[in-house]
């Protein structure tokens, strides 16, 4: 039997019409502090609990400003902002905050609406995990979680920028949350640099949040390739 | 039987002063758990972690839940004290007044245990200002119990029993006291208003709002701009969990200062005049009895001085040392004992001769124990009636 021929020009005009407006690109770039910001603290009162003070051998210090040799800036949450009910939190694999040493690691971490929070307790101390919503809709909790006990998980519905989350019992413990409403997010590392990936072609407001710092807001259009965005913020 | 012979039960006494003493332990525990920032630590109620809370092992008592568990074993046993007052009282004391008061210290004591425990449940930060107001005012309470049963107040009851048909003296009366009470009874309401400012800025969790003193920033008033606020939080590095600063927090924190500001001028101004008024009062030398309670008066006013100075010191202290937990749950304390006194002076000054003597020359008072009508107005001229007339009258006719 002879095989079916396909036409070139029908299998041209297929693939245009299959073909996106344009192939998605990601947002990079980085964040840079300028000037000095104020010391960190040694977080004293932990090496007063036995528990605590075992896992450390010196106190560790608050680390608000993580700030690199050429002033790069760490945990500035930098997302799109205007950009909603793009989340694919449902579908998205949880994302990890532990208890380590008596300390949240990261401090700062940011996911979507709809995604699984999952809070381990890694320490050989009672934690009570407690979270603190200000925006309507997301609820506060306070469970306690014993050492060696189940992970707890929370899920948050509306977008909130640093939603903290605390322990009590350690009350030099704690860490930021930022819940976002699509997939478009990121948080610098330390070396201040971030990229925001799969981001479909169109104008977009970039914002970087900064948990001290305050927010700042770039103009961005995304085509073909990536896009490329700085920020400076300041210290007065 | 005399009204002093029902009523002088001094072990009943005692147990009140204990029970206000523990009271204050019980303050200085509810203190600490909300400068340790410890108030959810445990994240149940009335169990703990899950546990029968008598039954919670020792061992578990850590970090912020010795603070919180303490807390709930030392309201537990005040609970306990203030049901055995209030079934003594009930079952011992003669004047009906007295028995409703056991009562609503119950009802009060009661009602706090349900407040501590919503104010976990219900993760409400606002129910602990409720809670820490009517600390004080519970407080206070017990104190007026310790102070009605006392032995001095007897005595004063018990010689106006002896002469409750004879028509009373105008002799005492003195518009000037009249008007140092009065004083009193507004500075001690200022005092509250005061407390509750303090309650209100400390369950803002949100550390020290203005970090110096006596300036704030560094000037008179401070900045309250959103673009101050900003430079404020960004300067601030917390060791400890704390809420952003707010230009509300600001504010209440000024308000604060300048409300401290009022009550020891308010205070001064009534110790000054206790001292005026009882150096000029002019008592025969048989009027021993109010010659006494004079310098008593003038002692207490000076003692609320004393410790409104301290108040201030400890004010500032809770500043200079960046709120450490010792200095503020201090500053909580010696506000418990100013209003208290405060209000242990106004009982005290509401229930002298002068004010009857003024409002109602030659009106014969009412009998101890009779009733309701004493019971409706503890701060008020029903308690003057009440508790019949002073000795001094009697003396000075």
């Amino acid at each position: 039997m002879k095989g079916a021929k396909v036409s070139p020009v029908f299998l041209l005009i297929a693939m245009l019409a299959l073909a996106p407006a344009g192939r998605a690109a990601d947002i990079i770039g980085t964040i840079t502090l300028k000037g000095t910001p104020p010391p960190e603290i040694p977080i004293t009162p932990l090496m007063d609990n036995p528990d605590c003070a075992a896992m450390h051998k010196t106190a560790p210090t608050t680390h608000f400003y993580v700030v690199g040799p050429k002033g790069e800036l760490a945990d500035v949450v930098v997302s799109l902002k205007g950009v909603t009910g793009k989340s694919t939190g449902a579908s998205a694999p949880p994302i990890v905050l532990d208890q380590k040493g008596c300390l949240y690691a990261p401090q700062i971490l940011a996911i979507q609406t709809g995604q699984k929070l999952v809070v381990r307790n890694s320490d050989k101390c009672i934690h009570n995990v407690h979270c603190t919503p200000t925006v309507a809709g997301n609820d506060e909790h306070n469970d306690a979680q014993m050492p060696g006990g189940a992970d707890l998980t929370y899920t948050f519905p509306k977008p909130e920028m640093f939603l903290r989350f605390k322990c009590d019992v350690h009350p030099w413990m704690f860490a930021w949350v930022s819940v976002i409403d699509s997939p478009y997010f990121c948080v610098s590392d330390t070396g201040g640099k971030f990229v925001i990936k799969n981001v479909p072609p169109g104008k977009y407001t970039v914002e970087a949040d900064h948990r001290k710092l305050g927010s700042q807001t770039q103009d961005v259009e995304v085509k073909d390739s990536d896009v490329t965005v700085n920020f400076t913020f300041e210290v007065k | 039987m005399n009204a002093q012979a029902q009523n002088d039960n001094p072990w009943l006494h005692r147990f009140i002063l204990v029970t206000a003493a523990a009271t204050f332990l019980l303050l200085g525990s509810g203190g600490m758990v909300t400068s340790r920032e410890a108030g959810m630590s445990v994240p149940d109620w009335p169990n703990t972690y899950g546990y029968n809370m008598f039954l919670f092992p020792v061992s578990k008592w850590v970090g912020g839940i010795f603070y919180e568990h303490t807390h709930r074993l030392l309201a537990s046993g005040i609970g306990f004290l203030t049901t055995v007052l209030a079934v003594w009282l009930w079952l011992r004391d003669s004047r009906q007044w007295m028995r409703w008061l056991g009562v609503l210290a119950f009802v009060l004591v009661a009602l706090q245990g349900v407040l501590g425990g919503l104010r976990v449940t219900l993760h409400m930060d606002r129910l602990g200002i409720v809670h820490g107001a009517l600390a004080q005012l519970f407080f206070v309470l017990i104190c007026a119990l310790a102070l009605f049963t006392s032995r001095r107040w007897s005595s004063v009851a018990a010689v106006y029993d002896r002469r409750s048909n004879s028509e009373t003296s105008a002799t005492v009366a003195d518009r000037r006291y009249k008007n140092l009470r009065a004083l009193v009874f507004a500075t001690t309401v200022l005092i509250f208003v005061q407390l509750i400012l303090g309650a209100t800025m400390r369950h803002q969790h949100a550390g020290l709002a203005i970090p110096d003193f006596p300036a704030a920033y560094g000037k008179i008033w401070p900045d309250t701009s959103a673009a101050a606020i900003a430079r404020y939080n960004a300067d601030r590095i917390e060791v400890v969990s704390e809420n952003p600063i707010t230009a509300f927090q600001i504010i209440l924190q000024m308000v604060h200062r300048i409300v401290a500001l009022a009550v020891f001028i308010g205070v001064a101004v009534c110790a000054w005049r206790a001292h005026r008024w009882s150096s000029r009062f002019s008592v025969s030398e048989s009027a021993n009895n109010l010659k006494v309670e004079l310098q008593l008066e003038r002692r207490l006013s000076l003692f609320w001085l004393a410790l409104i100075v301290v108040q201030i010191i400890l004010g500032a202290a809770t500043i200079w040392s960046n709120k450490a937990a010792d200095v503020a749950t201090a500053h909580v304390l010696v506000g418990a004992l100013s209003l208290a006194t405060g209000a242990l002076w106004c009982l005290i000054a509401f229930a002298h001769p002068v004010l009857r003597d003024v409002g109602a020359p030659g009106t014969a008072p009412a009998r101890m124990g009779d009733g309701p009508k004493n019971a409706e107005a503890v701060l008020g001229a029903p308690i003057s009636g009440a508790f019949g007339a002073h000795p001094a009258l009697a003396t000075n006719k």
